[in-house]
């Protein structure tokens, strides 16, 4: 039983090390905000499995707490991307006149 | 040995995202990856058996501050850092001094393991051995944080209140925004 959580431990944490590359490079936003996310996941998943081996269950209250802080913390930062004027991307600001649509 | 191995692999991610942040100079994807970085410290609180502070850690760094500096983002106007011209001397002499400092500093601590140090031989059988039934909270690390040193947490969670309290303020709208409604900002 031990050794399949060792094995599913180190899963996690080489898909951990997959969602850091894809973050540190992303190209875009969204790909950062993807990747920052599936990295929460993981840590979820992690602590959990580390809880299960070490037998420490109070441990899961903290799994949930990051699932939470997960879920919330990617609506804001997408609710905050939809929102900001610049700094999504570097584009040009397209002016737009009041009457006119964009 | 499982522990040892997480432990390693969660400080390889923490110099990598450290680096990532010291390099890039997108601001958005600076905070994305402070996100990550506080996520990752959390991490590795909770394998060092002291869930409050990772509680602590998670709430503040993974949840507040990036929503904060997302939010102040999304007031600004740049979306890069400025390219640094030249080194600033002023700069450079106040943190090597400061750097310094602070190293000189350690030498009047104890050295890092010192079985004689005085947090060994004096405080830390008395909560080992009393904690429990003083408080009676499970977590000797809970315990010595909430309990034995609840002045200090309170003036922590001052600070911690005030400067919330400060940048909600700055961040205040007076309009409300209107949401782009083909926002393909990638």
């Amino acid at each position: 039983m031990n050794e399949f959580l060792y094995v599913i431990s180190f899963s996690i944490l080489v898909t951990m090390a997959l969602a850091l590359a894809r973050a540190l490079a992303g190209p875009s936003v969204f790909d950062r905000i993807l990747a920052v996310n599936m990295f929460g996941t993981k840590a979820v998943l992690l602590v959990a499995v580390v809880a299960f081996i070490s037998g420490r269950a109070d441990v899961l209250d903290i799994a949930l707490l990051y699932s939470l802080l997960n879920f919330v913390g990617v609506v804001a930062a997408l609710r905050l991307v939809e929102r900001g004027k610049f700094y999504a991307s570097v584009r040009p600001r397209v002016e737009v006149k009041p009457g006119e649509k964009p | 040995m499982l522990a040892l191995t997480v432990d390693i692999f969660l400080l390889v991610f923490l110099i990598a995202s450290a680096v990532g942040i010291l390099f890039t100079h997108q601001l958005f994807a600076m905070a994305m990856l402070f996100g990550l970085y506080s996520l990752l410290v959390a991490s590795l609180f909770i394998l060092l058996d002291a869930p409050d502070v990772a509680f602590t850690e998670a709430a503040v760094g993974t949840g507040i501050a990036t929503v904060l500096m997302l939010a102040t983002l999304a007031a600004t106007k740049e979306s890069k850092e400025k390219p640094r011209k030249k080194l600033s001397k002023s700069a450079l002499t106040i943190s090597i001094f400061t750097g310094a400092l602070l190293l000189y500093g350690t030498t009047g601590l104890p050295k890092f393991g010192d079985p004689e140090a005085p947090i060994h031989t004096q405080m830390a059988d008395r909560f080992i051995q009393q904690g429990q039934a003083e408080t009676g909270v499970p977590n000797l690390v809970t315990a010595v944080l909430a309990s034995y040193r609840g002045f200090d947490t309170l003036g922590e969670v001052t600070v911690v209140f005030t400067a919330g309290v400060g940048v909600l303020l700055l961040l205040r709208r007076r309009y409300k925004p209107k949401i782009r409604r083909n926002a393909d900002a990638g």
